[in-house]
């Protein structure tokens, strides 16, 4: 067993793992952050996705004593009490979501390429989305919300 | 995943060392394709050395070579300044690999040492004459990768940086597989002076080749409209589910006239 | 209107905790003292077991228990339908084990679960079971079944679960023999795997001190799994069996079934007197989650010189699977020949099927349900017969639609559609896909090399499933009606407990509209409840685009009781006759007086009923209805998808893809239109990207996992045109059809007709789905050497 710690969503915490648990099994069952979801298992569908010290990250394809250290943030860490993230309001403005379940790592996906691009355009959306995977919605309206919600990040800054 | 060790290394030399005392060791870069492989029971190491700490991340250029650190994720790649001036098809290349997260985790040396037959960068290695350095020495692409998932590599040697010389012009076009996105033929060409370069990844049995022929065509006419009339490598192409050996064969000529005509 | 009642776009209730990570899905959930299971599956596609050592796993670090088929002996997973054979004899039903009974036939086949305090042991251990299997030769090809192939159960050598039709073949030959002109096709109907994003996990749980057992279970109909696991497989009575689904991540169909693993769980459960989760991981769920589609179609029809449809005759051999998954037999039979008729007045139609068993994953039904492939192969075959007689696409169409006064229209194939206009969606279609820029479009794509075409599907289908008597009559071993209970609280809020489940249709939404509307209450005060076998009464749950259209019916009849009900409360506070109490707007009042009372007031009085005349008037206010439709619902419409292919590598791109849906009254139109882009996701997805593909020899599934399963990512599609055209459901109070399929039903053939439109002028006359990168170009490819032949 590894002893690991890192900030998660602000806060200090620590754990105990074999070395084969990985950053959303450790998120998942350790930290009981059930947000973070597992899809797939060849690191393809992205519902796991969250941001490690501020890059969009699949969980499920790193150990969590890879992420020692680290500063994270996950779908629970966005809201500022019953006041969501411009991201994720724009995601239930422009109905991004159906099921809901590739949805947080859908929104940590759009955040991050928010932040990286400066103006997005809809090409650019759908090819910076190319690792997370929606069964539900057709993208048609996922689109439509990272465009608005991006605009909203900036516009918030 | 089975149960594993897992240790850090702080240098390159550390590493190898703990691999050497390893019986069956691996060393973790970005874990874009280990981590993958071990969840799905492929690979089983005893030791999982990881290289993060080990200092081996960096771009550098050194007059007319882009020396890039095997740690560096595609990421910093794409995003690298030097990179784009003195190279730009790499960066287009890296920035192409796989999705944003595998791309900001994803490392250089993790990709080369892999060797996979779909993978990107081999592609860029043997296309640009790139140098492997490794603790032990350097490689020419030609010697380092030696068939499907092989390198030259030693059990206990490990990749510390890639050097890329300076091409007059170069253009990556990958045509990837529908379901996994890697490279159902990707085609690196270069050109520097009369010598051309064509090589090719996703398509060849034994990982990435050099396409002889019509590097020999286009050594003598660069121009789109001789891929065409060359002969294409024939035999020992990947034959699989998603493309024919005949598709394959189509795509090296359309994705080779593509890079040509970006040149 | 007002602004969160019927017809309003209201912002989904539910998103606020899926958006912030605080959804709460089967595999969220952990029970006390809660042990893992791990299920372990046969490799082969058909052997027999001719033993399993076990001692090695239960000494492995962590287990609790292991068990086989020869443990756990329970009853036959049910099939929900019968099916009789031409004959008038009934099916082949072969005995459906939870865990295998010395014969595995396919591969992923439940062989032994084992159970351990971590997942990770129970993984680790599971390698560690010895079974020693005696691999046999597999039927994986149905052709090859039918025709003398190994048999997949020993007592059926013919591999034929049935052999039925429906129609007079001798009538209709005697059509075909006069025809004027006859098109023919044979049709690939692809084989798919749904795959919602949420694996499927079941957490089967005891209580010593009750005697009940619980089952968390990832399903689209939770009832129906108390009632088919319960009373079929484990024989627990309904009083002692709670199944839980709470948030599902998406179903299409293939959560609606009662799979082996809820079973298991539940049992070994009963056994270790300990809460046990199994979650799945993908690549068990390629190879354990029913399939869908899969037929080979062989389809003819026969037009006059006039171009109009004078008879149809389809021969459809449907792949069954290993074995009978709980819908499977009704999807190719009822759900798919008697839609033939499709949006066209052809007045002789005959369909024979048959059902195919093979070691393949069970198929059953995914998105669509039978009405795609029936839609498919009509639709393709109208295109190709406007092609061979020079008839325009829209034309052949228009000569062929049921007349906009001809409902009720009776159709040779047992359906009577209440509602429709097929003009009015055609034309829509036709001005969103700017079908007059089409040349223009074309020669400028022709340019760059490019090859351009334009394919159309005019579709209609039968949904909001089903009649009870109608289904009965058909082989249904269930009624499909819907329970909703309305439960209002003393201070007025109200708390809705349907049978209906949603697992993305935003139901917490769309059904508060309705409640909100009808008893003018604010939308916040409406709360829906669904999914747990202990709060609501009953249901059939949520599939063929029933939610609303029974789901909801049931809810306003119930809503209906609620406001008579409080009419009589309002009238016995305002001394007044029940008779003449009106209510609007959230308001009791009497007829032609200032008197009234609030929706509120009353349900406080309900509770608070100080001086009620008790024998006239009961106390509270909560009403329970059960609502079963006269009638199929008929959504319909038409697509048009103009797609651009590159003929160097064979990529076909959609340009556009604009859907025109008579899908009845909308209530939420942002719900509506998001149900038919994800519809028309999934059908683009099947022309053009997915395709389960075995290996004929070995029986392994070759495209198990998304490293070769084509899913669409966001890149793969275009922004969708989307637009509604209302005919109301005649037979129903909302007057609604049901949206969820429409996507999926009508798109595929408009895909695959475009694409063929483009390369017609090459020589490529058809071309299967999926319609890959090299599928297009070899057609490509082939066409150019038998013109070069010439």
């Amino acid at each position: 067993m590894v002893k690991i710690s890192m900030t998660v969503n602000g806060k200090n915490v620590e754990g105990e793992v074999s070395p084969r648990t990985l950053l959303v099994e450790f998120i998942r069952e350790h930290l009981k952050l059930t947000g973070t979801h597992v899809g797939c298992d060849t690191s393809q569908c992205g519902a796991c996705v969250i941001h490690v010290d501020g890059d969009s990250a699949k969980s499920c394809t790193m150990l969590a004593v890879q992420a020692d250290g680290s500063n994270i943030i996950t779908i629970e860490g966005l809201a500022n009490g019953e006041e969501m993230h411009p991201m994720q309001a724009a995601f239930k403005e422009n109905h991004g979501l159906q099921c809901g379940f590739c949805t947080p790592g859908m929104v940590m996906s759009a955040i991050d390429l928010a932040n990286k691009n400066g103006d997005l355009t809809e090409e650019l959306v759908r090819e910076g989305l190319e690792g997370n995977i929606c069964r539900c919605t057709g993208y048609h309206n996922i689109v439509k919300s990272v465009l608005d919600g991006a605009n909203a990040m900036k516009a918030a800054e | 995943m089975y149960e594993f060790n897992y240790d850090k290394a702080n240098s390159a030399a550390d590493a190898a060392s703990k691999l050497a005392a390893s019986d069956d060791g691996k060393v973790l870069a970005g874990g874009q394709t280990l981590i993958p492989t071990m969840k799905q029971r492929l690979a089983a190491p005893e030791d999982v050395i990881d290289l993060a700490s080990a200092g081996l991340s960096g771009i550098a250029v050194d007059g007319d070579i882009v020396v890039i650190g095997a740690m560096t994720t595609h990421a910093t790649v794409a995003s690298s300044s030097d990179v784009q001036s003195v190279i730009p098809a790499l960066a287009e290349l890296a920035g192409n690999i796989g999705d944003n997260q595998v791309r900001t985790r994803g490392t250089i040396g993790g990709s080369i040492a892999n060797n996979d037959p779909a993978a990107d960068y081999p592609a860029a290695c043997m296309g640009l004459g790139a140098t492997i350095i490794t603790t032990k020495r350097g490689l020419s692409a030609e010697e380092f990768f030696t068939g499907l998932f092989e390198t030259a590599l030693d059990e206990d040697e490990i990749i510390t940086a890639v050097k890329f010389p300076k091409v007059d012009s170069a253009n990556y076009q990958k045509f990837p597989n529908p379901a996994s996105r890697y490279a159902l033929a990707g085609v690196f060409v270069a050109k520097t002076g009369s010598e051309v370069r064509v090589a090719v990844t996703g398509a060849g049995n034994d990982g990435v080749f050099r396409a002889h022929k019509l590097e020999e065509a286009l050594a003598a006419n660069f121009s789109a409209d001789v891929v065409d009339i060359s002969p294409m490598p024939e035999d020992s192409m990947i034959e699989d589910l998603h493309a024919s050996a005949a598709y394959r064969k189509n795509l090296i000529g359309v994705m080779t006239k593509r890079a040509v005509q970006a040149c | 209107m007002s602004d969160t009642g019927i017809g309003a776009a209201v912002r989904r209730k539910e998103d606020f905790r899926f958006l912030t990570g605080q959804g709460n899905y089967t595999d969220d959930i952990n029970r006390p003292n809660q042990t893992y299971g791990y299920i372990v599956r046969s490799p082969y596609a058909h052997a027999t077991i001719n033993s399993i050592d076990t001692s090695s796993v239960k000494e492995a670090d962590g287990v609790v228990a292991v068990f086989t088929g020869e443990d756990m002996q329970v009853g036959s997973i049910p099939c929900g339908w019968g099916v009789n054979n031409k004959d008038g004899s009934p099916m082949n039903e072969p005995f459906h084990p939870a865990l295998a009974q010395g014969k595995v036939r396919h591969v992923g086949d439940q062989v032994a679960i084992v159970i351990a305090e971590t997942y990770a042991q129970a993984k680790d251990a599971a390698e560690l079971l010895e079974v020693d299997y005696e691999e046999l030769p597999a039927s994986i090809n149905m052709e090859n079944a039918v025709n003398g192939g190994p048999a997949v159960h020993d007592d059926i050598p013919s591999n034929l679960c049935y052999d039925w039709e429906l129609g007079d073949e001798a009538e209709v030959n005697a059509v075909f023999d006069n025809a004027h002109h006859i098109t023919s096709l044979d049709i690939v109907n692809n084989r798919l795997v749904a795959n919602p994003m949420e694996p499927r996990a079941a957490i089967g749980e005891y209580d010593t001190a009750t005697g009940e057992y619980t089952l968390f279970t990832t399903s689209q109909n939770p009832h129906v799994i108390r009632l088919l696991m319960g009373a079929f497989v484990l024989q627990i009575p309904e009083h002692k069996l709670r199944v839980v689904a709470p948030d599902v991540g998406g179903g299409f169909g293939t959560k609606i079934y009662h799979y082996a693993e809820e079973a298991i769980v539940t049992w070994a459960a009963g056994q270790i007197k300990r809460p046990i989760k199994w979650t799945c991981e993908r690549a068990d769920a390629f190879v354990s989650d029913a399939h869908g589609r899969d037929n080979l179609t062989h389809c003819e029809l026969a037009l006059d010189a006039d171009g109009k449809f004078i008879g149809l005759r389809v021969y459809t051999k449907a792949n069954m699977g290993a074995y009978l998954s709980t819908f499977s037999t009704c999807v190719p039979t009822y759900l798919h020949s008697t839609l033939l008729a499709g949006v066209y007045t052809t007045p002789v139609i005959y369909s024979n099927v048959k059902a195919v068993f093979t070691n393949t994953v069970p198929v059953d039904a995914y998105r669509g349900a039978g009405r795609p492939e029936a839609t498919y192969l009509l639709e393709r075959l109208v295109d190709r017969a406007a092609r061979e007689m020079g008839i325009p696409q829209d034309e052949i169409r228009r000569k062929n639609f049921i007349p906009t006064d001809a409902f009720p229209y009776q159709t040779p194939v047992a359906l009577q559609y209440d509602s429709g206009d097929y003009f009015a969606t055609l034309e829509g279609a036709q001005k969103m896909a700017d079908v007059d820029g089409f040349a223009a479009r074309k020669a400028e794509a022709a340019s760059r090399g490019k090859l351009r075409g334009l394919g159309y599907s005019t579709y209609v289908e039968a949904c909001g499933i089903a009649p009870s008597a109608v289904v009965g009559s058909l082989g249904a071993r269930a009624g499909l009606f819907e329970s909703a209970n309305i439960r209002v609280h003393p201070t007025g809020s109200v708390t809705v407990y349907t049978g209906s489940h949603s697992h993305g249709q935003g139901h917490e939404t769309t059904f508060a509209q309705l409640v909100s509307d009808t008893l003018g209450i604010p939308i916040e005060n409406v709360d829906i409840s669904h999914g747990d076998t202990n709060k609501v009464a009953f249901g059939m749950g949520t599939y063929g685009s029933r939610s609303l259209a029974v789901g909801g019916e049931a809810m306003m009849k119930a809503l209906n009781k609620v406001v008579d009900k409080a009419k009589k409360i309002a009238a016995h506070v305002l001394e007044a006759d029940a008779g003449d109490i009106e209510f609007a707007d959230g308001k009791f009042a009497v007829t032609g007086t200032d008197k009234e009372m609030a929706f509120g007031d009353v349900a406080l009085t309900a509770y608070v009923p100080h001086n009620f005349p008790h024998d006239e008037l009961e106390p509270g206010l909560e009403e329970q209805a059960f609502y079963d439709p006269n009638n199929f619902t008929f959504p319909g419409g038409c697509h048009i998808c103009e797609v651009e292919i590159d003929p160097e590598t064979g990529v076909t791109e959609i340009v556009s893809m604009s859907a025109m849906d008579d899908v009845g009254r909308v209530i939420n139109p942002m719900i509506v239109e998001g149900q038919i882009q994800g519809g028309l996701a999934q059908g683009i997805g099947q022309a053009l990207l997915e395709g389960a593909v075995y290996d004929e020899d070995s029986g392994q599934l070759l495209n198990g996992s998304y490293m070769d399963y084509t899913m669409p990512r966001a890149d793969d599609l275009p922004s969708f045109k989307v637009g509604t055209s209302e005919t109301l459901c005649a037979h129903n109070s909302l007057g609604v059809k049901g949206c969820g399929e429409v996507g999926a039903i009508g798109s595929p053939p408009s895909v695959i007709n475009a694409i063929v439109d483009a390369l017609w002028d090459l020589g490529v006359t058809d071309i299967s789905m999926p319609a890959t990168p090299q599928k297009v170009w070899h057609a490509i490819q082939d066409a150019k050497m038998a013109q070069a032949a010439e």
